[in-house]
């Protein structure tokens, strides 16, 4: 028998078997309520001991949660599928091959395997001095580490900064952004369905959250609607190294062509601000324009429009103007 | 009650194991803590490096990102369930001939993968392998003979049917 290596502080341990009876014990037990999907955020949180909750309401046996099913003329997606159950569903890959790439190019196949669209979507900053346990403005404190004079900010943002600079760090945000994706949430008996403009906020409206997620809240499934089904579509992941990590910058976009024409778009990038951003400038720039080197040029252009880059992260920016660039390009005939 | 122990029924390499743990145990603190399988090992114990993966239902998982309730009602095989009653796993067989394990920390994780792979495609090719392992680091070889014993493997397996 080896030594106890006891890691985590203890916690009390749900597995509800219902959505209902989850919300119950998030109602019941509020602020001290952990909730649990793949684990891959959470036990980095627990085991550091810097994140304590007291509850800790696992969603891994709620079948219904990972369902995947037909919406409308959509496709409705259980907030607990895991990335393996999108990567290898025949109708994302047909009719939504923005969602697919962009769940491929997370982490790892473990990770895959055990990670969630909804744990993906709601995870927690990357930013190591918040990881690290640093009281900042974020974790409650009263000032940001990562904007210090000296500090290490090769990472963090270049856009949508308030007091925090750190940035959002998933994969399949964007692209579901870019996809005009709703998220489905519940409170209680109350069900919101919220858009991705308004589920990723920065740290000017709540410091303390990446999204609009709050106690008592839980995010029960993502829809995509019909609307970019069979679109033009471009992924590009930007890391340190061939192997998997966290991306630098990524960059997710979808196209309805006429012709050689751009009848609609939608362009989001993500790493480069506290939330997925949707470069709206970008897309009227392009739209009813015949998509052409120079038109993917000045996408490029007017994407770094209004950023500010840290100490460390200058490079971000010509990386922020090249994704946008190649992806109006794809369209190029 | 945090801090208490409940009891936790588990299918392990086909036995049946019911034991006391804490609420807040994983997979991994289970089986190398209670259940003295010491085979997966913790590495980051993050979920970073693989040196923790076992089979849920044939499926490579993190074990120490695995909350050990999860495992009730699955199969749960680690490194140790892997050779059958003849003998070793080809798999583990072609480690030793490949010279494919040095200091072997990563090896209980990269046979698992290796072996989830395995009864995915009986013939990978080396992308594919190079795929399946990219969550397992390893840090002595290389992974250039971690490869080749699993093709070794994969034709001796498709060899014998």
């Amino acid at each position: 028998m080896g030594t106890i290596r006891d890691m985590i502080a203890p916690f009390d341990f749900f597995q509800p078997a219902t959505v209902d009876d989850a919300l119950a014990l998030l109602s019941e037990h509020g602020d001290d309520a952990w909730v649990l999907a793949g684990g891959l955020d959470s036990f980095d949180w627990f085991k550091d001991r810097i994140k304590r909750p007291k509850v800790v309401v696992d969603l891994g046996v709620i079948e219904s949660l990972s369902a995947i099913s037909e919406s409308g003329d959509g496709l409705e997606i259980g907030a607990m599928a895991s990335l393996t159950s999108i990567v290898n569903h025949a109708r994302i890959r047909a009719d939504y091959p923005l969602l697919t790439t962009a769940a491929e190019h997370v982490a790892t196949p473990q990770i895959r395997n055990q990670g969630t669209l909804g744990g993906n979507v709601s995870q927690d900053t990357r930013c190591w001095y918040y990881r690290s346990g640093w009281p900042c403005y974020r974790a409650g404190g009263n000032t940001c580490y990562a904007a210090a004079p000296q500090a290490m900010n090769r990472e963090h943002c270049i856009l949508g900064a308030s007091r925090c600079v750190a940035v959002s760090p998933s994969d399949t945000a964007p692209a579901l952004f870019a996809l005009d994706a709703t998220m489905v949430v519940r409170h209680g008996r109350r069900e919101r369905v919220i858009d991705a403009e308004d589920f990723f906020i920065g740290p000017s409206t709540d410091i303390t959250r990446m999204t609009i997620l709050e106690a008592g809240d839980l995010l029960t499934s993502i829809r995509i609607p019909a609307q970019w089904a069979g679109a033009r579509v471009y992924y590009e992941k930007v890391r340190d190294r061939g192997s998997w990590d966290f991306a630098l910058e990524s960059v997710a976009a979808a196209f309805r062509m006429d012709g050689d024409m751009v009848a609609d778009a939608r362009v989001v990038v993500n790493g480069v601000a506290p939330y997925p951003v949707r470069l709206e400038a970008v897309e009227r720039s392009i739209i009813g324009s015949r998509a052409s080197e120079d038109l993917a040029i000045g996408a490029g252009e007017v994407a770094i429009q209004g950023v500010r880059s840290l100490r460390h992260n200058d490079y971000k920016v010509p990386m922020m103007r090249n994704l946008v660039k190649r992806a109006v390009r794809s369209v190029v005939a | 009650m945090a801090g208490t122990t409940e009891v936790v029924r588990l299918n392990v390499n086909g036995d049946t194991r019911e034991v006391g743990v804490p609420t807040h145990y994983t997979l991994l603190e289970t089986l190398r803590y209670v259940l003295a399988l010491t085979g997966s090992k913790q590495g980051c114990d993050k979920g970073d490096c693989g040196a923790c993966t076992v089979l849920l239902d044939g499926v490579p998982t993190l074990s120490c990102i695995t909350p050990v309730w999860e495992a009730e009602g699955k199969s749960v095989t680690t490194v140790e369930g892997l050779a059958g009653p003849s003998g070793p796993h080809p798999l583990q067989d072609e480690f030793d001939l490949n010279g494919a394990a040095q200091c072997g920390f990563c090896t209980p994780g990269i046979l698992c993968s290796a072996a989830a792979l395995l009864e995915r495609t009986g013939t990978p090719t080396r992308d594919e392998i190079k795929e399946a392992l990219a969550g397992n680091l390893c840090r002595c070889t290389g992974y250039t003979k971690i490869y080749d014993a699993i093709e070794a493997a994969a034709e001796r397996m498709s060899a014998a049917g």
